[in-house]
């Protein structure tokens, strides 16, 4: 019987298979940042243990930083201290740190792709859900906690039980307006926000094929959202011409070698997944979510669930949602006023994101009531953009261009949405608080953010082509 | 940890995040103590204000003590975040029983000692009803036997546990000393798989 991509990568990595119990896995990659990992580097400290393999891990700041005035000294004291803490955990372990002011400073999900640093057949983690992003290069990444960071800087494993396999194919051509994070978005309403626990699923079909990498990070980083270990998607030609060149990817003879290898890395004809599901790329149109999960996603021209329509057990948990998030059960979607718009995150602030939103708003203004933060998911994407020019749209149309970092994802650092405010957000939680106490969160592709931007409502991009 | 018999506090909501469990600003912290008094910091207090508790969320509730926290199906999804499992933990429970636990959860919740009791839905809600009608309801967990019993029924169920993680968690083992002592075997990995 064939292999799958992931049983190829996964049986290469296994030191070990403990009898009745899970396996030693080796990590080649571990991405760190400030918040996560300072309790990893206590344990360290604890047993007088070095970091095992510091040349393999890297580090950067992120969640816990400003996204203005990033020159100058942190004003939050806990914010300030967490950020300085790997500092020097980082200058004490010798381990590589792209920090605030390094020109590869940036999300951690955005800046390994982009450097070179992920790469096909590795296996990744990072103490962070959304590492599933790096899942687009055919990769086995997944998110850890603290716990397991301190395991793997110090022995460069973890000890992991094989999870069961789901293929998920969306074959057929995107209808017009549909990005990536809509078939992301529409897969997580199909199999709701627990759907896939207890499984890594591999994306594969046409409509995948057919995605930049971009695309297939957006869809990857949100694997975590239906409850997936993580999601993967084979390499193939569109990831090799994204790597090559990049500063830490393979280069002359070992490019080639590297290449050959990473054919190899497919799903084999006769592999069998423990499940798998088929959907039809035209029946996708751009999404919205109305709730406080991922799961509860509709299509723009739709209207949010009567509550009459749902099994009994449900209902009690629905109507929370919608009592936190002030809207109506059987009210359509469209036309929902925002107040605030964020485009950013690991989901969605790559320099393809940027683009798309810059070339709809040229020559458009934002609405009046609405503020909009454009945040940049690293110093690459944010010098890429000042490059093309997109700044000069963005502040034409009266958006603000932030600098680098998880910004308003998370409510962590000081981007937050205020209480009862709406905020159609390019990100992966729609939790409730998750962008700030009480703040209430739709989250919707680039270009569907793009269109409340400058109308102020939840509105449908293909009324604009 | 091996018997566990305690009250329980109900909490009846599906699909509760790590973000509910303890919100990303209260993550600024640099040690594993402290966070269990910001677990569920928004749906405890009114206005993010400690004077201002919430009367009907559970965790404020007098009816409700002990050290078995029993939530709804899909409990822990979302962020990885272990302040999660430490914010419980520091709450002072050492079980969580749910109908579905989110995998990165469940792995946190093991690495310190909190021990994730799986049950089907039907007797998830057979808890909720004891519990509710009586608060002096007992459970009682048996974590060698793998069963949960609601004591003044009688009735019980059986759980799942990882055979490695019962061991270490019956002997106080954690993961990294098994993988320390591993340390030769891994180096050796490495050599072999450079050799490829």
């Amino acid at each position: 019987m064939g292999k799958t991509l992931f049983d190829k990568i996964w049986e290469s990595h296994v030191v070990k298979t403990i009898e009745g119990g899970p396996s030693v896995l080796y990590i080649d990659r571990h991405f760190i940042h400030e918040v996560t990992s300072p309790q990893a580097f206590n344990g360290l400290k604890k047993r007088g243990m070095p970091v095992f393999r510091p040349q393999q891990v890297v580090a950067t700041a992120d969640h816990n930083v400003p996204t203005l005035n990033q020159e100058l000294p942190i004003r939050e004291e806990l914010s300030r201290k967490q950020v300085d803490m790997l500092v020097k955990n980082c200058a004490e372990f010798g381990i590589e740190l792209y920090g605030l002011g390094h020109p590869y400073q940036g999300i951690v999900h955005v800046i390994g792709p982009e450097l070179g640093v992920t790469q096909p057949g590795m296996t990744i983690v990072c103490g962070d859900s959304h590492t599933s992003t790096h899942g687009a290069f055919g990769t086995i990444a997944f998110g850890i906690g603290t716990s397991e960071v301190e395991m793997v800087l110090t022995t460069q494993c973890l000890l992991q039980s094989r999870p069961k396999l789901m293929r998920i194919n969306v074959e057929g051509e995107l209808n017009q307006g549909v990005l990536s994070k809509d078939i992301i978005l529409y897969i997580i309403s199909l199999l709701s926000a627990s759907g896939a626990t207890g499984y890594f699923v591999e994306y594969a079909g046409s409509a995948i094929r057919s995605l930049s990498m971009e695309g297939r990070m957006t869809i990857c980083n949100m694997s975590i959202e239906m409850g997936a270990r993580g999601g993967l998607i084979a390499p193939d030609e569109t990831t090799y011409n994204y790597m090559k060149g990049r500063e830490f990817a393979p280069a002359g003879e070992v490019w080639e070698k590297a290449l050959a290898y990473w054919r190899t890395l497919h799903t084999d004809d006769d592999a069998v997944f423990d499940l798998e599901i088929n959907i039809n790329a035209a029946d996708i149109e751009p999404m919205v979510t109305y709730g406080t999960n991922p799961g509860m996603g509709i299509g723009v021209s739709k209207n949010i669930p009567a509550q009459a329509s749902l099994p009994e057990n449900e209902r009690g948990n629905f109507a929370k949602a919608l009592q936190y998030m002030g809207l109506m059960d059987g009210q359509p979607i469209k036309g929902q006023p925002v107040d605030y718009v964020f485009i950013g995150s690991c989901t969605n602030s790559r320099i393809e994101d940027l683009r798309l939103v810059a070339e709809f708003v040229r020559g458009k203004q934002k609405a009046e009531n609405v503020e909009v933060w454009i945040v940049p998911g690293s110093k690459q994407v944010e010098q890429a953009a000042r490059a093309e020019g997109l700044d000069q749209v963005f502040e034409a149309a009266g958006f603000m261009l932030r600098q680098p970092g998880c910004s308003a994802c998370l409510g962590m650092n000081e981007d937050k949405i205020p209480a009862g405010k709406y905020c159609i957000s390019t990100s992966n939680r729609n939790f409730e608080g998750r962008q700030g106490p009480n703040a209430r969160t739709l989250l919707a592709s680039p270009l569907t953010a793009a269109v409340a931007a400058v109308t102020g409502f939840v509105g449908d991009i293909r009324e604009f082509i | 940890m091996q018997h566990i018999k305690s009250r329980a506090v109900p909490v009846r909501i599906e699909n509760i995040d790590t973000d509910q469990i303890i919100p990303a600003r209260f993550l600024k912290a640099t040690s594993r103590e402290g966070f269990g008094k910001n677990l569920f910091r928004d749906w405890r207090y009114e206005n993010d204000d400690e004077s201002q508790p919430k009367k009907d969320f559970a965790l404020n509730d007098a009816r409700w003590s002990g050290t078995i926290l029993v939530a709804g199906k899909n409990f822990g999804c979302g962020s990885s975040r272990e302040h999660a499992a430490w914010a419980i933990k520091d709450a002072g429970f050492e079980v969580v029983v749910s109908s579905f636990f989110a995998d990165i959860f469940r792995n946190n919740a093991l690495n310190n000692f909190l021990l994730p009791v799986q049950v089907s839905e039907p007797f998830l809600q057979q808890i909720f009803e004891a519990v509710e009608a009586d608060p002096t309801t007992e459970l009682a967990v048996d974590l060698p036997a793998q069963t949960i019993t609601i004591t003044s029924t009688a009735t019980s169920e059986g759980f799942d546990i990882n055979p490695y993680k019962k061991t270490c968690l019956i002997n106080g083992y954690d993961d990294i000393d098994y993988l320390i002592n591993m340390m030769p075997e891994i180096a050796a990995f490495e050599a072999n798989s450079a050799a490829h």
